[in-house]
């Protein structure tokens, strides 16, 4: 009997996926446990891996191919002493989407023109056609306005040819550029924060926080061991899940008619990854030592750059960090990561003058902005919880209390 | 006192409201049209309907009176007036019931009274000065239609001055007629009384009659009406209308300030459209008006919130056909706003696509571009033209003046316009308003095989004529 292997859900919310590469090929004989396919959710790529043995007897989807359901049949395993035959005994193919590359398509002005599908009817008035064969115009090419979008004279009209791809660079007209297919990511990314920006009221407060007592500690601790290396940043996200429990108030999510309030602090800090970023989560951070958040977000940043990440690794989280520091940036402001309900803006320490008793004396100081959802978080909770993040961080030997 | 509740409401029961309302009705919306006099409004009961069966009328009796010219024997030729009307009446009275039974059979619910905007969202209606009921709809659609323009110095007394509405139902018959306008009101009332023997004088302001028409068209037009005994004067206006015991002396100036005085029995005042923008709430909740006519948008809205406005009331052409045409454009867009699953292809209206008919004789109709506004517009044209006298059915009718006119782009091929004059050319321009709105060029009207012998053929050979190769002529 052959054994069907059908698209995975690799989250529970996993609708459809991007079969992005085949790791075996009709043919090859698969044991349990051989990578059979890499598979991209929208925020990872997976391997799957078979859990039967057999002879790839069929591939259904091509690589490449995008929104496969999952549920889908992908691929048909043959057991021992199975013949291609045993093949038609398979019956409910359902038809994948036709594999769409990632292709580069130069076009010079908006509108983009929506091609007719090929080899389609087009629907096109005489008057239309004539004129776009007078202008040279590909009257597929033409979006149409008409009856049941039939190209009419308008269309032809107002219609701007795409510049050819071959065309010779010149510094007339609009700049030439490349249109590159959005990854599921980058959607993701688009989809998320634009409904952030528009749903979730921001408000944003500042602080500065001085790191002297904090790089002192950490001195001194790196300075111990060679088994471990702890940064700023794991330091960070240390006092923010002890202030997350210190203020619980600020663990919390907007849910509509309920509000709901973590006992855990669950932190997601920002990784960048090749084509956009992704949080990775340390679980219960405020129950971690420096060390072991150390270990974890190396660990789970080296997965994000990989596209290694399972689902349980970046989701959930009920707070967001977000770091620039290490690259220069004195201060920003962070967009929060839905559905949670605030995010801290971290920027780089540097060395600036403070007074302190009437006068000047010089300190590290590192200014950080706090986003939050004012749907969930008043600002006088905002700054109590900030404030307890800077006691933290000024004060690290707080954090073995 | 009632207050009705409906989705959609519409004020005025002309050939824009009524339509509108059936629209509305099989789209599944609860509707209501408020009519302070008759369904059907001016066109069918005062307008486009009531005068096609004067000028019948006036048609069979000027064939009647050329009977010989096709063998028959006609003595005793004559007509009584009252009958002519009566017949025009009993037309107008049973489509105005046809319209009464559609009602009923959409189950549109018509409220006998006048009709006023409160606020968006409620009308009031009252009867006889009387408040009746208070109406509410989502959205309201304003189609009071329009009315005879009058000047200062020319106001119609129901006597001897006419406005249309008087001129449609004749007490008398006029010896001596002046007609003020000769746009399609003017010449086709002209045309009916010079038919029945008045004496018509028609003055018009312009350099032409039927000014809107194309300049050939309406050349041809002044010389068939000149050889029926039409008096035209053009370029001049009536500056004083001096009303006698049965008489009426009129004061005509020419455009170099010249005057002459001629007396006659009546006047018929035909200088223009004004809608009914009166009374209806429009300035109390904010309503553009522009020179008589309401402002609204490609889709009949007027800015404000569920009120929307069509047909005569937004202002020219003032044509039932444009008016029952938006009046179905609205409610589908009403309905596709509410996502209504049945609109699916909405388009606006249009207006360079209106075919406009005058039912003179000879009969005149028009759509699209004249061959001034296409050069005008800078287009290179190619103009076709194909007589009646070439046209083997036209003569065989014994109507053999006429005239087919075809405008080009000569770029394109696109039908920029087609002029027509001649006999029943009213039932043939639709033809032409097709070919324009799927955008055919002079090739498919080619290739278009026309039946033999017909009058349309002419259009096939005015097609031809444009591109240098017709074939009878």
């Amino acid at each position: 009997m052959a054994i069907e292997i059908f698209m995975p859900a690799l989250s529970p919310t996993m609708e459809t996926g991007t079969l992005a590469n085949w790791l075996v090929k009709e043919g090859d004989t698969v044991e349990s446990g051989t990578m059979l396919a890499e598979i991209e959710t929208d925020k990872a790529t997976m391997e799957y891996e078979s859990i039967d043995e057999g002879v790839v007897g069929k591939l259904y989807v091509a690589d490449g191919a995008e929104n496969v359901a999952v549920g889908t049949l992908i691929a048909v395993l043959l057991e021992e002493g199975e013949d291609a035959s045993a093949l038609n005994s398979i019956s409910n193919v359902k038809a994948a989407p036709a594999v769409v590359k990632e292709e580069t398509v130069a076009v010079s002005v908006a509108p983009v023109a929506v091609a007719a599908p090929k080899g389609g009817r087009i629907f096109s008035s005489p008057l239309a056609r004539r004129i776009a064969a007078q202008k040279d115009i590909n009257i597929a090419d033409v979006p149409g306005t008409g009856p049941r979008g039939r190209v009419i004279k308008r269309d032809v009209e107002r219609f701007t040819k795409p510049v050819a791809v071959a065309a010779v660079a010149s510094l007339e007209g609009d700049a030439p550029f490349e249109e590159i297919k959005l990854s599921n990511m980058r959607k993701t990314i688009a989809r998320r924060l634009t409904e952030s920006k528009q749903t979730v009221p921001h408000f944003y407060l500042g602080v500065d926080i001085e790191l002297d007592n904090l790089l002192a500690a950490r001195k001194e601790l790196n300075s111990l061991s060679d088994d471990y290396k702890i940064s700023v940043n794991d330091f960070i996200i240390r006092a923010c899940a002890l202030a997350l429990q210190a203020v619980p108030e600020a663990n919390v999510q907007f849910g509509g008619d309920v509000m709901r309030h973590y006992s855990r602090s669950d932190v997601s800090v920002a990784v960048a990854i090749p084509g956009g970023l992704i949080t990775p989560v340390i679980r219960g951070a405020e129950q971690k030592g420096l060390r072991q958040i150390s270990e974890e977000i190396k660990m789970l940043a080296k997965k994000a750059r990989e596209g290694k990440l399972m689902p349980e690794d970046y989701t959930g989280g009920t707070f967001s960090i977000s770091n620039l520091g290490m690259m220069g940036i004195r201060q920003f402001q962070a967009v929060i990561n839905p559905p949670q309900a605030a995010i801290l803006a971290a920027g780089s320490g540097e060395a600036r003058v403070v007074i302190k008793g009437g006068e000047m004396t010089p300190a590290t100081v590192m200014s950080v902005n706090l986003a939050c959802d004012h749907r969930a978080i008043d600002g006088a909770v905002g700054a109590k919880f900030l404030g307890a993040i800077k006691t933290f961080l000024e004060h690290p030997s707080t954090m073995l209390l | 006192m009632t207050v009705q509740k409906f989705d959609i409401v519409v004020l005025g029961g002309g050939p824009g409201g009524y339509v509108a309302a059936i629209r509305s009705a099989q789209l599944g919306y609860k509707t209501a049209v408020i009519e302070r006099e008759n369904l059907g409004g001016i066109c069918l009961n005062w307008g486009c309907i009531p005068t096609k069966a004067l000028l019948r009328s006036a048609e069979v009796f000027h064939n009647m009176k050329h009977a010989a010219d096709y063998g028959l024997v006609a003595k005793e030729l004559g007509f009584d007036l009252d009958k002519v009307v009566k017949r025009s009446r009993g037309i107008a009275a049973q489509l105005s019931g046809g319209i009464a039974h559609l009602m009923k059979k959409n189950k549109i619910t018509v409220i006998d009274g006048e009709g006023k905007l409160v606020k968006p969202g409620l009308l009031t209606v009252s009867k006889d000065g009387k408040k009746i009921a208070d109406v509410q709809a989502t959205d309201i659609i304003l189609a009071t239609g329009a009315r005879a323009r009058e000047l200062p110095h020319l106001k119609a007394d129901g006597n001897l001055i006419w406005t249309y509405r008087h001129a449609l139902v004749p007490n008398v018959m006029p010896k001596k007629l002046l007609v003020i306008g000769s746009g399609a009101i003017g010449i086709e009332f002209a045309s009916f009384y010079n038919e029945l023997g008045a004496d018509v004088t028609v003055v018009e302001m312009l350099d032409r009659v039927l000014p809107v028409e194309d300049e050939e068209i309406s050349a041809f037009a002044l010389k068939s009406f000149k050889s029926q005994g039409l008096k035209i004067i053009t370029s001049a206006s009536v500056t004083k209308l001096d009303k006698k015991k049965n008489t009426v002396v009129c004061t005509i100036e020419d455009n170099k300030g010249k005057t002459q005085a001629i007396e006659v029995d009546r006047v018929i005042l035909a200088v223009g459209i004004t809608g009914n923008v009166e009374n209806i709430g429009l300035e109390e909740n904010g309503i553009k008006v522009d020179r008589g006519h309401i402002v609204a948008d490609e889709w009949g809205h007027t800015g404000i919130k569920g009120v929307h406005a069509i047909g005569d009331l937004t202002g020219p052409p003032w044509l039932a056909h444009k008016a029952s045409h938006e009046g179905v454009i609205v409610i589908e867009k009403i309905a596709r706003d509410k996502g209504h699953k049945e609109i699916k292809d909405l388009h606006p209206i249009d207006k360079g696509n209106i075919p406009g008919c005058t039912y003179c004789r000879p009969q005149v109709a028009s759509v699209g571009l004249t061959e001034k506004a296409a050069i005008d517009k800078g287009h290179k044209v190619r103009v076709g033209r194909f007589p009646f006298m070439a046209n083997g059915k036209a003569i065989a009718l014994g109507e053999a003046e006429g005239l087919v006119k075809t405008v080009f782009d000569a770029k394109t091929g696109e039908l920029l316009g087609a002029h027509m004059v001649g006999a029943e050319v009213t039932e043939m321009i639709q033809g032409y308003t097709i070919a324009r709105t799927l955008e055919t060029t002079e090739a498919e009207l080619m290739h278009t095989v026309f039946p033999h012998p017909t009058l349309s053929e002419m259009m096939h050979e005015a097609v031809l004529d444009a591109y240098g190769k017709a074939l009878h002529f």
